[in-house]
């Protein structure tokens, strides 16, 4: 997340870092405010009541939570997942909502939550907060040094600074005014100084709380792998019927009417010459057909090119054979395992034609990559933009299908365009394989 | 005329030996994958190469790269390049160093063994022989931005047919018309698209299609 922004300077950071931890520190007013809410309804749990109210406090507890996660992502080096167990399937009625209740409370992710509202006002005092209110002291000790002190002095109080006792006289005693400037400005000092440190620190302390635990990252893991699972299993499904359907009403009926054709021939040689041509004409013509529809099959299950050359070239072609203009450029070393490649390939292809049919553009330029053990692809094009994920635009099926590879996709499409579709497919590079054709 | 054939199915190859043959051709050297292509080419020198896209060891474009190859070490050395499917990528590579004797066909044109012949004779000839798929999706991603768009449909139909390597006779027996009502098209398509007239029927092809290709 912190790619995306411009990367902040070191004296940027230790500038900003101070506020950033009050800022946390804020933060715990309302979250505690919600966890009083999320422990009554607990101690109501007994009854109805409490099992109706606590999936709602749950998720406000989340959502208030999820605040802190977007800001340590944001302001730290520590980067936060969602720790929560998957939900079961929504269902209506009375058992759908025990269900979702015996879910929720059964958990570990909502009682760590629990116990982050509760210890977190404490921790983030020693820890993000400490760098500002060092600060904050730090400014104290000059108003104290400047005017304060004397004040209190002045109207007999007593207060301590550091060490240093601020009574009757203090503003004639050079020594002791000193001694608060320079505590005060040592207090800055620290302060500025240990901030980044101390939202670091702040950002391990989330993530040991907020963060997944090995039991819910495999369990998320292992979400993630069925649903793929199924989609794949589906997806090649699917592709084997319309393989067949398209082999049954094509190649094969052609075939058999060529059969049928030729027996037919058989018997009108001796009799009809002159018909027996005109049908073995057609007979050649239907073949034609046949080889055309197999040639069409074969290019949707398995681009040519792509087989002969990779990736690379297969979009070139793809490109060349496309009615907009697209500009394809490809820096790949050698070639991506072929599951990955087809997969990518087959992504590419449907994202081109989504923006030939939606986005109005003239405009595509296609970007190969690899980086980081990541085949990447950008499709950029000049078109309207607004497109989304939802909205049948088809984008969800191309993620869910490179989901099957752990590819993802992201889509930035401004209202007004540019649209801009990342793919990343995590591959090892490998040389091209040889397989009989 | 000296062929050197290159395809990997046995019952292919023997076809396209027996059609030549019986076409007063000399086949110079039949073989069924990549390397062996490259050597026969160079070693045979032949008048023109009859060459399957997909060859072993690999089963990828094996023979594409072998005859480019055997281009660019013998240029303009005539070669027929059949294929299950006509990519224009592929077709692009072989038109690219410019010098013509370049065919490029779908294998089912060799079901009807006369234009086959008469397309390996005009690549041996320096001619081009190229397939209207190829043709017409060169034309059909040609015109989003491009003068070609302001060909009348008869012209268009004329340029394609002029891509595919045909001399004006021929374009005339296909579109039954006369030779001279072909001229004229041509005449009007070199005018509109700014290319040099030229007499000659190959510098002519070779014209159309690098334009085409741009």
């Amino acid at each position: 997340m912190n790619g995306e922004l411009v990367k902040e300077t070191r004296l940027q950071q230790h500038v900003r870092a101070p506020w950033r931890g009050l800022a946390l520190m804020f933060l715990g007013i309302p979250a505690s405010l919600v966890g009083l809410w999320f422990i009554t309804v607990v101690s109501m749990i007994t009854s109805f009541i409490g099992v109706l109210l606590f999936p709602a406090a749950t998720m406000l507890l989340r959502s208030r939570l999820d605040t802190y996660r977007e800001r340590i992502n944001k302001w730290t080096d520590v980067q936060i997942q969602r720790p929560y167990l998957p939900e079961p399937k929504a269902e209506p009625g009375l058992s759908g909502m025990f269900k979702r209740f015996v879910a929720l409370i059964s958990d570990p992710a909502t009682w760590r939550d629990y116990l982050w509202v509760v210890a977190d006002p404490i921790v983030s005092i020693f820890t993000a907060a400490l760098p500002g209110l060092l600060i904050l002291y730090g400014i104290w000790g000059y108003v104290l040094a400047a005017f304060a002190g004397g004040m209190i002095g002045h109207y007999g109080g007593s207060d301590w600074y550091a060490y240093i006792h601020v009574t009757e006289g203090y503003d004639q005693d050079v020594a002791r005014i000193v001694s608060t400037v320079f505590v005060a400005t040592l207090c800055i000092a620290v302060g500025f100084l240990i901030g980044p440190k101390m939202m670091n620190v702040y950002g391990h302390w989330g993530r040991t709380i907020l963060g997944p635990t090995r039991k819910s990252e495999l369990a998320l893991r292992v979400q993630h792998l069925t649903e793929t699972r199924s989609d794949a299993v589906d997806a090649s499904a699917a592709e084997l019927r319309r393989i067949e359907r398209d082999l049954h009403d094509g190649a094969q009926a052609r075939l058999v009417a060529m059969g049928m054709t030729l027996g037919a021939i058989e018997h009108l040689l001796d009799k009809d010459p002159e018909k027996a041509r005109f049908l073995l004409a057609q007979t050649r013509e239907s073949s034609a057909t046949a080889l055309h529809e197999l040639r069409d099959l074969v290019r949707g299950i398995h681009p040519p090119v792509l087989a002969d050359r990779g990736i690379g070239d297969a979009v070139k072609a793809l490109a060349l054979d496309h009615p907009m203009n697209v500009e394809v450029s490809a820096d790949l070393p050698s070639r991506p395992e072929p599951p990955v490649e087809s997969a990518a390939y087959f992504a590419v292809s449907e994202i081109l034609t989504n923006a030939a049919k939606h986005s109005g553009a003239s405009r595509v330029w296609v970007d190969m990559g690899y980086e980081h053990d990541n085949l990447r692809i950008t499709v950029t094009d000049d078109g309207r933009g607004g497109a989304s994920m939802d909205a049948g635009s088809g984008l969800r099926g191309i993620e869910r299908r490179i989901g099957t590879f752990d590819g993802i996709l992201a889509l930035n499409s401004p209202v007004g365009g540019p649209t801009i579709v990342t793919l990343e497919l995590p591959c090892a590079l490998s040389s091209p394989k040889t397989s009989p054709s | 005329m000296r062929v050197v054939l290159a395809e990997d199915l046995a019952l292919l190859r023997e076809g396209l030996v027996s059609l030549l043959e019986s076409h007063d051709f000399e086949i110079a050297a039949a073989v069924d994958n990549g390397p062996s292509l490259l050597k026969a080419l160079l070693d045979h020198r032949p008048d023109v190469a009859v060459v399957d896209v997909r060859l072993p060891p690999s089963f990828t474009d094996e023979g594409l790269q072998a005859a480019l190859e055997a281009r660019r070490q013998v240029p303009g050395l005539p070669v027929l390049v059949l294929s299950q499917y006509v990519e224009q990528l592929y077709a692009r590579e072989l038109l690219a160093d410019g010098t013509g004797a370049i065919g490029y066909l779908l294998k089912d044109r060799v079901f009807d063994a006369e234009q086959f012949v008469d397309a390996v004779r005009r690549v041996a000839g320096g001619g081009t022989a190229m397939d209207p798929e190829v043709i017409s999706r060169l034309v059909a991603t040609s015109t989003r931005d491009t003068p070609l768009a302001r060909l009348t449909p008869r012209e268009t139909e004329v340029l394609e047919l002029m891509a595919q390597g045909r001399s004006n006779a021929a374009i005339a027996e296909k579109l039954v018309v006369t030779e001279r009502a072909v001229t004229k098209h041509t005449a009007n398509i070199f005018t509109k698209l700014d290319l040099p007239v030229t007499g000659d029927d190959n510098r002519r092809v070779l014209a159309v299609l690098t334009y085409l290709n741009r």
